[in-house]
């Protein structure tokens, strides 16, 4: 930064140059046509879009930080190509650079500046955070971030559900699958993911195995499943559409296929597709709520006394295959 | 020693070492199970005929559950998990379940899926929907998840059956001079009209022994998972 001011005194520009003015000058027209640009023309096309609230919040945070970030890195690259341009060694300059003893005006600018931005992120990070609930993100089982009407206990979720209120919807993991449970309509389970329209959705998320990462990329949710766990996270859908779910935790052979894909429709469409899928599924949905009714987790070790009969006691046989423990049991595999 | 024999040595050791490289990145890193060719009937139907074992005698793996494949030509039991059926095709599929049960994790996945009718036949029993948590009657299941296809597979139901299955792989229907327990199951689905790669899996946690039963067995090709090669 010293150059900046001090710059040599033979240099091919001459002297008296007010250096530091022109490189200001340079990058202010540089920092607001990039920003301009960006802001308006990138910005608006910037991942992962708008189907969700959450994903909608992210676009935002990116560009403003992007904006935030460009001017910083032009002033690097303006002051590198001045340097190239101006101070560049000269053919028959032999000459000495000039000692460089420091400047206080600018090293106290420099420490403001970038004191204030990083501030200023950290900040708006914050609030960026806490505003959209949690931004998509997984918050653990006792959300503190919640949207209005957020149902946590497993009473609330499965009470019934009208347009206006959150929807519950229940991701289960397991090698190499999701599938998604709706406790508000009968707790029927199904392997597609179907949301309505300007609604806000409450993603349970949990594991029956291994530890997965549910990531509803459009959606701009992104929560960890892991087993024993339910992890809460939020978005609202903003518009029709439709989304890829991904698994985002190496998860074992066929974690790179565990994707499928995802729908966001009307009220009334949605509503259908729950008359029709409770019917497809309506038989194995009996046995789940008999076997295995909606909870936040399941332990895969206890078979309910109701459900299992006199083959599964006598053998003894459990679903932990080959040793399941709950991540909250330090005992466990 | 002389500069031919020196040069002579050095291309023999140089030859030997590349020579154990290629061996083992062949025959340990290329080879892989053999690929079953579906035979195409007209109407462009084929017939898959499979069976799983509770353990694979003829690997270096015996206590691993595994599928096998029946050779369409030959008729005889191929371990491998990979088969190849045209596009578009009407594929009909027995396969034998010598295993003995074990509860699905998730009883979702006790519902047939994918077939047509959404329906299997279990020992001729139409049946659509098995619930393994109660009388213990799945033992794996076939699930090409690409196509939406699950079908959880039938296993004896009895504690005396389960006490006395079969010992040899491959398996068969009478074992020392008496019948071993199995349940035959039917079903049939199409194919995707798309050529590609299907891979297809068991979503019960059968792999004993290792973390979560999802182990071993359940992750290795040739065993409890595969591929369903779709061609054009």
């Amino acid at each position: 930064m010293a150059a900046e001011t001090q710059p040599p005194a033979t240099g091919a520009t001459g002297s008296g140059s007010n250096h530091g003015l022109r490189i200001f000058l340079i990058w202010l027209v540089l920092a607001l046509a990039v920003d301009l640009i960006y802001w308006f023309v990138i910005g608006p096309n910037v991942p992962p879009g708008t189907l969700g609230s959450a994903a909608q919040g992210q676009r935002f945070d990116i560009n403003v930080m992007t904006v935030m970030c460009l001017p910083v890195m032009l002033m690097v690259l303006v002051y590198f190509g001045y340097s190239l341009v101006v101070w560049r060694h000269r053919q028959d300059d032999d000459e000495d650079g000039p000692p460089i003893h420091g400047n206080t005006r600018i090293q106290a600018t420099w420490i403001t500046v970038t004191t204030v931005i990083v501030l200023s992120l950290f900040g708006f990070g914050t609030y960026e955070l806490i505003a959209p609930n949690g931004a998509g993100g997984g918050e653990g089982p006792a959300p503190i971030w919640n949207p209005p009407g957020a149902r946590l206990t497993v009473a609330q979720q499965r009470a019934p559900w009208s347009p206006g209120q959150v929807l519950v919807v229940q991701v289960i993991a397991q090698q190499w699958k999701f599938t998604f449970r709706y406790p508000q309509f009968g707790g029927f389970e199904t392997p597609n993911l179907v949301l309505p329209e300007g609604q806000w959705v409450q993603f349970d998320v949990t594991s029956l195995d291994v530890i997965h990462s549910f990531w509803a990329y459009q959606l701009g949710v992104k929560a960890d499943a892991n087993p024993g766990v339910d992890n809460v996270a939020y978005t609202k859908t903003q518009h029709l559409g439709n989304f890829t779910v991904r698994c985002a935790e190496l998860c074992g052979l066929w974690h790179g296929a565990m994707f499928d894909y995802g729908k966001v429709k009307s009220v009334a469409q949605f509503e259908s597709w729950v008359s029709a899928t409770k019917t497809q599924f309506a038989s194995v949905t009996s046995i789940l709520n008999k076997c295995v009714p909606y909870a936040t987790t399941y332990d895969p070790t206890t078979i309910k006394a109701k459900c299992s009969g006199p083959v599964m006691n006598t053998l003894g046989l459990t679903s932990a295959g080959g040793g399941w423990g709950s991540p909250l049991d330090p005992a466990g595999p | 020693m002389s500069l031919p024999v020196r040069v002579g040595t050095l291309l023999v050791a140089f030859l030997a070492v590349v020579g154990g490289a290629i061996f083992v990145v062949a025959h340990f890193f290329l080879a892989g199970p053999p690929v079953i060719t579906a035979a195409v009937a007209p109407g462009n139907q084929v017939h898959l005929v499979m069976q799983e074992d509770p353990q694979t005698t003829v690997t270096n793996r015996p206590d691993w559950v595994s599928y096998f494949i029946q050779d369409p030509t030959t008729k005889k039991w191929v371990h491998t998990t990979l088969f190849k059926v045209p596009a578009g095709a009407t594929v009909h599929v027995t396969i034998y379940g010598y295993d003995g049960c074990t509860p699905p994790r998730n009883p979702f996945f006790g519902q047939v899926t994918g077939t047509v009718g959404d329906v299997e036949f279990i020992d001729g029993k139409k049946v659509s929907t098995l619930n393994g948590w109660y009388n213990c009657s799945i033992g794996h299941t076939f699930s090409i998840p690409g196509i939406g296809l699950n079908v959880p597979m039938g296993s004896p139901t009895t504690v005396a059956e389960n006490n006395d299955l079969c010992t040899v792989s491959p398996c068969t229907p009478m074992e020392d001079g008496k019948p071993v327990p199995h349940a035959t199951m039917t079903f049939t689905f199409k194919a995707p009209t798309t050529p590609g790669s299907y891979l297809w899996q068991c979503r019960i946690p059968c792999g004993g022994g290792y973390i979560t039963g999802f182990g071993g067995p359940m992750q290795t090709i040739g065993y409890m998972t595969g591929d369903m090669e779709v061609g054009s």
